[in-house]
């Protein structure tokens, strides 16, 4: 044969040994962590394995007859969909029902609770300036501390004017001292309020210094109006602590009246305040995410705006950065609770911040509130009921059936077309499912990764897929035989193309996956999830596995001898040198390469 | 010795092959054909939706003994539509339904009512919207546009535009396909079909993909031989590729057939058929498509640059000289290829090959008159040919 004078490029430089060692401690710690985590299955997706439903109405609010509508019903549904699925592997379902009704389904397994408090808060988002807290007056430190009596201790009070500090706005670390007073003060009342259910005497208390801010302050609310009035009343009447109540005052405010709102603080207490109209609202926020402040430690939310709303957020943190506090605050209010109420100190255009309390959740939770948008409707939970899976367990178990007959065929076909090499495509097969399926169940509880029966299916066709790039390097190495070079140096020159070849073709692949992720939502998104990690996978399992693989294999005598069975026999790839014998050329020998 | 390895090892060197550039018109024939079929199906027929994108009615019944799986064949029949049923966790009923309005609602919930043996009054009639609605449908369409754009842009940059551009008619060519069938048959979409025509946009570029690779390989310093023109290079790449491509085929639709025939055939209709079979149909035209269809365009494209056609005419000017001084030096692939094809009537397979390019119309006799010179030596053996130096 042919061979000796092309074997140059030994396998030296490859340490197979190295990257199969690499890849077997990540198998083994990918299913050590999956019986640690005591996850062994893979979560199902609500097609398989059921959920919760939510039912949810929409509230016709006074003064909106119209506002239940096909238009908004589709419009809630789609940023009720963009919600619970947040991380976009979820696999909860939204549909309306009836005229009035949104059908939420969030498979088994998720955090319903969660699911539930991120559908249920419907998220009319405001920006709004504060005209008016609680009691209102800078003296209240002492009569905070003496109203607080014997249920506030001290120590939590310190603590709340800390918070209170960490809730500005923007970068502006100037003067706390005021606001810091302000939520302090905020705080002590209402739970003043609480402990005697007796609101007058502070409600009166808020009357008298009620009369100067509205005076001082630019917006609308001019003092001595009969709606001033009314709301002055109504702010005196609310009473926080009693959330229906407190729920009746607030609701079917318009964005462009002023009005009353309740508030918590970092401390989790109420607070009320009277708000300007909104000059901000929930659409203008392009995008919101929750990130841990370094230098406080603690998390915040950042919020960018459109450009309409960096225009309009610009020109109310310049008039706010004006007053005097507390009316240099303004107001996020959400579904009309005051999420959070930052001072300004300085014009503030394209981003803002959110500082409070925030846990990483709770941040996380009101930035994806915030990015997937205001709805257009309030609505309230009317059922939640659990379902059974909607296909059944016969499906899932016809489909792995199905995979199963598919994979044994896959493999006849191998073993029948490349004899011993199947074996090295049947291990790097192996290899692979280990991988997705432990990669897939941490993914469960990691980021609420649910496999539904699409899913299923895209895995199974992923066998193919994935055997295409064993059959690409095996061709390419043929190839290289039937040049007719030895074993060794045929798989090392093989590699290279080969490893091109596989690069560029799962590259299309993974751009598919990549762009459908980025752009669609649902369970477009969960499959594209799916088809982008096994394509990472095959990438892995073929530079890692597959390659090192062979290269050992390649010193063995059965394969590097070429042995009938190795499927790399010479003879039966027809290598030059014997194809010359075979019976064929006596007709047509008329290859240039011959010649 | 098995056919197979050696068909391999002679497809590999160009001694055996099928001209596929060469015949291409009959192949843009044909997938024109199937493609109209596919439009004009989609245009009369139109697409089967499930409730997942049009709607349909939702029922709520009390408690009742009916299973899960009785009470969906009992909508089924009461409706005429595909149902999916779901006990709830009050024992009751959830039966979705598509395509259903008002008036048959009312109608479907008496019969249901019926037959679970509840009060029609408990039955609890609801019209559904869309949950997969236009906006995630539109979603889906976007994303193919941007991946369309992408890929094109990432194919231009990795091999060339004509490539590209080839690539992109055919991933075209088989969603069409797929759809078309969807149309024709009057499968339900469901966003299972979806998912599955999406899977095969990956998949299709795969095997061309693959294809492009090693032609970009074979084809460099093509412009620096005078033996081979670029189509007949694509077409050595073609079949050089040709055990790799149908192998990965094979290889990928075993599963799928699996899925589609055992999945599918034991339970009926349902998310494994609509998934399996919208993954087959694409799956294959992809196999086709990349073989019959991308790399003969890029032959196309390319055989209209100016240096290819510079070649070309370099080649038949030498194919003519050499034949003219006895020395054989043609399209080494075609020759044999028709040779194991056809012993007789050879000839029209070059009529085939004639109308290709405007340039061709010119060199086509002299492809001819190089062929002729091998064809009639290769039928009668013996006749003073190069393999009776060999001997």
């Amino acid at each position: 044969m042919a061979a000796p004078k092309k074997g140059r490029r030994q396998s030296a430089k490859s340490r197979p040994g190295r990257s199969l060692a690499l890849i077997l401690i990540a198998m083994v710690a990918l299913t050590g962590g999956m019986f640690l985590s005591g996850h062994t299955t893979p979560r199902l997706g609500i097609d398989l394995a059921g959920g919760t439903s939510i039912t949810l109405k929409a509230k016709s609010e006074p003064g909106q007859k119209n506002a239940v509508n096909p238009t908004n019903m589709n419009t809630a549904v789609s940023i009720i969909e963009k919600r619970v699925n947040g991380l976009g592997v979820s696999e909860a379902e939204v549909q309306t029902q009836g005229s009035d009704n949104i059908i939420v389904n969030i498979p088994k397994g998720t955090n319903a609770k969660q699911a539930r408090d991120q559908v249920g808060t419907t998220a009319q988002l405001y920006f709004r300036p504060v005209l008016q807290l609680a009691a209102g007056t800078p003296q209240p430190d002492p009569s905070a501390g003496s109203s607080g009596k014997a249920t506030t201790s001290p120590a939590p009070s310190a603590g709340a004017s800390s918070k209170g500090s960490d809730s500005k706005a923007g970068d502006t670390p100037g003067s706390p001292v005021p606001s810091a007073s302000q939520t302090t003060q905020g705080r002590a009342v209402p739970q003043a309020l609480k402990a005697d259910a007796t609101p007058k005497a502070d409600a009166s208390g808020a009357a008298d210094g009620k009369e100067s801010p509205p005076a001082a302050t630019p917006a609308p609310s001019t003092s001595a109006d009969p709606a001033t009035q009314k709301l002055l009343a109504k702010f005196q009447a609310l009473d926080c602590s009693d959330k229906t109540a407190a729920a009746r005052a607030t609701a079917g405010a318009k964005p462009t009246d002023p009005t009353v709102a309740c508030g918590k603080d970092s401390g989790n207490q109420s607070e009320k305040y009277i708000l300007g109209p909104a000059a901000v609202d929930g659409k203008d926020v392009d995008s919101a995410k929750a990130v841990l402040d370094p230098q406080r430690g603690s998390w915040i939310v950042q919020m960018g705006f459109t450009g309409g709303g960096s225009k309009k957020f610009s020109k109310i943190t310049g008039q706010l950065s004006q007053q005097q506090s507390p009316q240099n605050q303004f107001a996020i209010v959400l579904d009309g609770d005051v999420v959070s109420a930052p001072s300004v100190n300085t014009t503030l255009s394209k981003n803002a911040e959110i500082y409070g309390s925030f846990t990483q959740e709770s941040s996380k939770d009101l930035a994806n509130v915030l990015s997937y948008g205001a709805l257009p409707l309030s609505f309230h939970e009317d059922t939640v009921t659990t379902v059974t899976a909607a296909l059944g367990g016969d499906q899932l178990r016809a489909g792995l059936i199905a995979g199963g007959v598919g994979l044994a065929l896959v493999i006849i076909y191998l073993v029948t077309y490349y004899r011993g090499l199947s074996l090295i495509a049947i291990a790097s097969l192996l290899a692979s499912a280990i991988l997705t399926y432990t990669i897939m169940t941490l993914l469960g509880p990691g980021i609420g990764f649910a496999l539904n029966l699409p899913a299923v299916c895209g895995a199974i066709v992923a066998i193919g897929i994935t055997a295409d790039s064993f059959i690409v390097f095996f061709e390419r190495i043929r190839d290289e035989v039937r040049e007719g070079r030895t074993l060794r140096p045929a798989v090392e020159r093989a590699w290279p193309r080969a490893r091109r070849t596989i690069l560029v073709s799962d590259f299309v692949s993974f751009l598919a996956a990549a762009v459908l992720f980025a752009v669609t939502v649902g369970k477009v998104q969960g499959f594209a999830f799916t088809l982008g990690l096994t394509t990472l996978l095959d990438v892995v399992v073929v530079f890692l596995f597959t390659k090192p693989l062979m290269t050992i294999l390649a010193r063995n005598k059965f394969f590097g001898g070429g042995h009938k069975w190795s499927g790399l026999d010479p003879k039966r790839l027809g290598a030059k040198p014997p194809l010359r014998r075979s019976r064929r050329t006596t007709t047509a020998p008329v290859d240039p390469k011959e010649a | 010795m098995s056919r197979l390895g050696t068909l391999g090892a002679r497809l590999y060197r160009g001694e055996i092959g099928y001209d596929f550039v060469g015949k291409r018109k009959i192949w843009y024939g044909i997938s024109i054909l199937i493609t109209i079929t596919a439009i004009v199906g989609l245009a009369v027929r139109g697409l089967n939706m499930g409730i997942e994108f049009k709607g349909g009615a939702v029922f709520t019944t009390p408690k009742t003994s009916v299973s899960a799986p009785r009470a969906q064949e009992m909508a089924e029949e009461a409706s005429g539509h595909d149902a999916i049923v779901q006990e709830l966790g009050t024992g009751g009923l959830r039966i979705q339904i598509s395509g259903v309005d008002t008036d048959k609602s009312d109608q479907i919930k008496a019969k249901l009512s019926q037959e679970l043996d509840v009060k029609a009054d408990d039955v609890n009639a609801d019209l559904v919207g869309p949950s997969w609605g236009k906006q995630i449908a539109n979603k889906a369409w976007l994303g193919l546009g941007i991946f369309m754009v992408l890929v094109v842009i990432y194919l231009a940059i990795a091999f060339e535009w004509r490539m590209a551009l080839a690539a992109l008619i055919a991933l075209i060519h088989d969603l069409t396909i797929t759809v078309g069938v969807y149309a024709l048959v009057g499968f339900e979409v469901t966003p299972g079909t979806v998912i599955g025509l999406l899977t095969i946009l990956g998949y299709s570029l795969y095997d061309t993909v693959v294809v492009f690779d090693s032609l970009k390989e074979q084809s460099r310093g093509i412009t620096k031989q005078t033996r081979l023109t670029y189509s007949e290079v694509a077409n050595q790449s073609i079949n050089g590729t040709l055990v790799r491509s149908i192998n990965t085929t094979v290889v990928a639709l075993l599963p799928v057939a699996g899925l589609l025939f055992i999945g599918g055939g034991f339970l009926g209709a349902g998310v494994l058929n609509d998934i399996s079979l919208s993954l087959f149909v694409g799956l294959a035209a992809g196999a086709y498509s990349s073989i019959f269809i991308a790399t003969p365009l890029v032959a196309d494209f390319k055989e209209r640059e100016p240096q290819m056609k510079a070649l070309k005419k370099r080649v038949l000017a030498k194919r003519a000289s050499s034949a003219a001084d006895g020395h054989p030096v043609g399209p080494i692939a075609l020759n044999h290829s028709d040779e194991l094809r056809r012993d007789s009537g050879d000839d029209d397979s070059y009529d085939d090959d004639a109308p290709g390019d405007d340039v061709a119309a010119a060199g086509a006799g002299s492809t001819v008159a190089g062929t002729r010179r091998t064809q009639p030596t290769a039928r009668g053996r013996g006749r003073g040919r190069p393999s009776g130096k060999r001997r």
